[in-house]
């Protein structure tokens, strides 16, 4: 799909690592964003890319992880929790203990949330409604495996899509999301009072990511209104970790 | 909401007997206005429906276009207006699932939403805002769920909708060629339900929805789930790929009765079901209930024995119900039995096929009275009144609704909601641009050149992103059609559409009928929509930043068409005067030359003239591009007019395109040698918008300031009022 769209992007990316990272795709009844998130890795950054069905066991060769966005299981009860019972989330908890890196996007960073592999909560938005907007967000943390390539402070241009996307924790716990440097992005402004303007963060050992925004919607010029370079570092983020340690 | 006494006279002496009860109720689902067409029928035969892309299959819902490569692009168009007066969130959400399982039941998968939404008039009228912020939280909440982006639409007020509510949804399906299902069975394949379980909503909502709404009729308004739809629509598409389906049908308006009958009679065979093999959702349903339950996310699929198990492991993967319930026999008849007693057992023709009606039709008396009314005369302050018209509801920006839509989801939307159209990308590289329009105020003083207006201005929205329109559906929007005057009116604006279809050689394929639509102070003006999809098999034209020295053409002559603008029924709530008419010669010729400049990548951007006239579209430019422009209303092609009309003017075939001006010859030139009536009527520059005729200043408004109000008007109004 998109191929010679996506020509120049891939020979960037290429470049910067020649060995084939192996990423899997989570999919749990009701992801909506599976098949954005799996071209984007296979299309644009030419990754060896599988699906997973919240059902199967996920090989032990596995690079990296991705939990997409959508409503799983439809939202029911709350965002996530009920995904983060499925039967893959002790696979993945597994892995992640052991470094591989996992990134979780919107629906994906409330199933890491709620299966607690990060923490703190998304809770409805104030607006109690949707909000589907493009936002800016703020690196506070290079040394995660998707931003490592990123300068501190530097902006992304992202747009969000979420209901219940506003991150809460208490102030203690706050505190220490501080002092061990976890939080890895912030909104350039207020837009859903999240604590902190907090839009990602990640594990202490910095290898689990959850984030709100997608960039998945951002690494294309042709649907980026603004700039898809800083999106697409994420991504060869990834590929230079991986790269590094293989 | 039973059968009327000719029809059952009809039916006795078709099937040579009476008809039982559960029979009567079957016939009486599937014969109401809603599933049968049949006030409409034989003259929707006068709409075009061939052309070079068009793919004709029996049986499907939605309308099938070949835009190359082995891609087809599927639309379908419904409305769920009963319902969703009465229960908008859910009314509305269901609206958005029944469409989707149209483009479904092609072999498609479902890519974008576009929503027409109208209501009555929310300045003054608080039920008119709880109608309008829940039916918007129902199609969020639906259509963000499943994932598939909701990526354009349009949003009006009116007091004829007081009490009310139109929620049209049109939706957009995209797929391979060789995967489209072929609707074709035999005798001892196996008949399937899938999805979710068979309740007491939505029982007799088709007939509900083919009365006057009279009694708020709760229990006749479907339950959405979007989560088991999207769960349908992946085992769904699974089963697609795996050829698992023979063939396939939604369930909607008249439930398994609808289903089954028009599935046996569209591929000539019969159908024998069970109902005792439909999972239910609560113990001790009726046959009849159960035949004509109108529950949400339920497909009917056709496979034969050897598939069945791939299927059910499929059904099981995803969770999705699915039971046998009967089988394909060769003798064209519907039977439904109760295990062993047989309830219903009537040929599947009959039961399909509606005995029509030539209703009669006559000119309104009011239509005369109201294009000769006195009009009003110009207000002094101009610069006042194009700011109160920016600020209107019908005017100011959508992004309040626009915004709790996912418009991304999918990766397709290359131009986003808040444009002319919103524009698609393909995966054989092309691009599909998407809009849908009305307008009720035109329609109700001329229903043919105001249901023409609609057309044109869905074509002109799609041209403006560098498309070529290849295909319509239409939405016709009526009240009682058994008052001959409304029917005179929809006989009118079909007329009109099928004019406009065929001087444009655009085809018409797919729409929905929607009669019956009154409100407890009358009739809805005609409310005819009209989706367009264009092509683009090169480059869209994106929305560009207007840069300072930018030059402003003008295509197209103003005229005196002021009747139902916004600015007669918004300033001096005036309903009257003449609506702007379609010269369709001068249409095609606009159409033709602004396509080819846009296409020829001259241009930095277009914007159509429609609403609120060239005040409002120049202002539309300028605010969002943050820029000012000097224009000079004396260059204007017009006839004669004050400087109010020139502003305020609604006529059709006007494009306004914004041209750097390295450039400007080049355009100039090629829209001279085609001979259009054009003009160069302003240039871009500083932060303010103002409008002279002959060296006097007429209008003046600030860029920032007005952007600011028509940016937050809505949202205000909604949570504020």
């Amino acid at each position: 799909m998109f191929f010679n769209r996506c020509y120049w992007l891939w020979f960037n990316n290429r470049a910067t690592y020649n060995g084939i990272v192996k990423v899997g795709v989570i999919v749990f009844p009701g992801s909506n964003c599976d098949r954005d998130m799996f071209h984007v890795l296979q299309d644009v950054f030419k990754l060896d890319v599988k699906y997973y069905w919240h059902e199967d066991k996920l090989p032990k060769n596995l690079d990296a992880v991705v939990l997409p966005g959508g409503f799983s299981y439809g939202d029911r009860l709350r965002a996530g929790v009920i995904a983060a019972h499925s039967p893959v989330i002790s696979d993945v908890k597994k892995m992640a203990e052991k470094g591989m890196p996992v990134l979780g996007v919107c629906n994906g960073f409330q199933i890491l949330v709620e299966s607690e592999l990060l923490p703190g909560v998304l809770l409805k938005n104030t607006s109690l409604n949707f909000m589907c907007q493009w936002t800016e967000l703020i690196v506070k943390n290079n040394k995660t495996p998707f931003t490592s390539k990123f300068k501190l402070g530097q902006k992304i241009p992202i747009p969000i899509a979420n209901g219940e996307g506003r991150y809460y924790i208490d102030k203690e716990n706050l505190e220490k999301l501080k002092k061990n440097n976890q939080i890895v992005f912030q909104y350039g402004s207020n837009i859903n009072d999240s604590v902190f303007d907090i839009a990602g963060i990640c594990n202490k050992e910095g290898n689990v990511v959850g984030m709100m925004p997608h960039p998945e919607r951002a690494v294309e010029p042709e649907i980026n209104p603004k700039d898809c370079a800083p999106s697409n570092m994420i991504f060869q983020s990834l590929i230079a970790t991986v790269g590094a340690r293989k | 909401m039973s059968l009327q006494k000719e029809e059952l006279e009809y039916l006795t002496k078709k099937i040579g007997r009476q008809p039982n009860d559960t029979e009567r109720h079957i016939v009486a689902a599937e014969w109401s206005e809603h599933c049968s067409y049949k006030s409409s029928k034989i003259h929707l035969k006068m709409l075009p429906n061939k052309g070079a892309r068009v793919i004709h299959e029996k049986g499907y819902d939605s309308g099938v276009l070949d835009v190359g490569d082995g891609y087809v692009v599927t639309v379908h168009i419904e409305s769920h207006n009963h319902p969703s007066a009465v229960e908008p969130y859910g009314g509305a959400a269901t609206g958005v699932g029944g469409v989707i399982r149209d483009i479904l039941s092609a072999g498609t998968r479902p890519i974008a939403l576009l929503d027409g939404l109208r209501f009555g008039d929310i300045t003054k009228d608080s039920h008119a805002r709880w109608l309008f912020k829940n039916a918007v939280t129902g199609i969020a909440d639906y259509g963000n769920c499943l994932g598939i982006p909701t990526v354009g639409g349009e949003v009006e007020f009116d007091k004829c909708y007081s009490n009310y509510a139109l929620v049209d949804v049109a939706s957009v399906g995209f797929g391979k060629k060789e995967r489209l299902i072929k609707n074709q069975a035999k005798a001892g394949d196996v008949v399937v339900l899938m999805g979710g379980s068979t309740g007491r909503d939505g029982i007799g909502g088709a007939q509900f929805a083919s009365d006057s709404l009279e009694t708020e009729d709760r229990s006749a308004v479907q339950i959405p789930d979007p989560f088991i739809e999207k769960l349908i629509i992946e085992a769904t598409l699974e089963a697609r790929n795996e050829g698992l389906i023979k063939a396939i049908k939604d369930l909607g308006g008249g439930g398994l009765s609808c289903a089954i009958s028009e599935t046996a009679d569209a591929m000539g065979v019969g159908i024998e079901l069970d109902v005792n093999q439909v999972h239910t959702r609560e113990p001790n349903m009726k046959p009849a209930e159960i035949m004509t339950s109108e529950s949400q996310e339920r497909m009917l699929v056709i496979t034969d024995k050897k598939r069945l198990p791939k299927l059910q492991k499929i059904c099981k993967k995803f969770r999705v119900s699915c039971s046998v319930i009967g089988k394909v026999t060769g003798d064209k008849i519907m039977k439904v039995k109760d295990s062993k007693s047989v309830l219903a057992s009537m040929p599947a023709e009959i039961v399909a096929n509606a005995p029509l009606l030539n209703r009669p039709s006559k000119e309104p008396s009011y239509l005369k009275q109201l294009q000769n009314k006195k009009e009003p005369t110009s207000p002094k302050d101009l610069s006042k009144t194009i700011l109160s018209l920016l600020f209107s509801p019908n005017i100011a920006s959508k992004i309040w609704v626009y915004g709790q839509y996912d418009h991304e989801v999918g990766i397709r939307t290359v131009v986003k909601p808040g444009s002319d159209a919103a524009v698609l990308r393909l995966d054989n590289g092309k691009y599909l641009s998407v809009k849908i329009d009305g307008n009720p105020k035109h329609c109700y003083l001329d229903p043919k050149n105001g249901a023409m207006g609609c057309f044109e201005e869905a074509c002109r929205n799609v041209v403006c992103t560098g498309a070529e329109p290849i295909g319509m559906v239409d939405h016709l929007q009526f009240g009682n059609p058994e008052n001959p005057e409304i029917f005179w009116t929809f006989l009118e604006s079909l007329k009109g559409i099928t004019e406009f279809c065929k001087h444009f050689e655009i085809p018409c394929v797919g729409g929905k009928v929607s009669l019956y639509n009154e409100t407890p102070h009358g009739p809805i003006k005609p409310t005819p929509l009209i989706g367009v999809l264009g092509l683009i098999e090169k480059t869209p034209l994106k929305p560009q930043k207007v840069m300072p020295g930018d030059a402003l053409i003008l295509v197209g002559t103003t005229k005196d068409e002021l009747g139902g603008s916004e600015y007669y029924e918004h300033i001096h709530d005036f309903i009257g005067g003449k609506a702007p008419k379609i010269n369709l010669t001068e249409s095609k010729k606009n159409m033709d030359a602004v396509l080819s400049i846009i296409q020829s990548g001259q241009v930095r951007a277009a914007h159509d003239c429609a609403k609120g006239g060239l005040a409002i579209a120049i202002s539309e430019l300028c605010m969002t591009s943050q820029i000012g422009c000097a224009v000079s209303m004396d260059k204007v092609p017009q006839q004669k007019l004050d400087s109010a009309k020139i502003l305020f003017s609604e006529s059709h075939s006007r494009y306004l395109l914004v041209v750097e001006k390295s450039k400007l010859d080049s355009v100039l030139s090629s829209l001279r040698k085609k001979n259009i009536t054009h003009s160069q009527i302003g240039s871009f520059q500083g932060n303010e918008i103002i409008f002279s005729n002959k060296k006097n200043q007429v209008a003046k408004l600030r860029v920032d300031k007005a952007h600011e109000k028509w940016f937050n008007s809505l949202r205000e109004l909604v949570l504020h009022a």
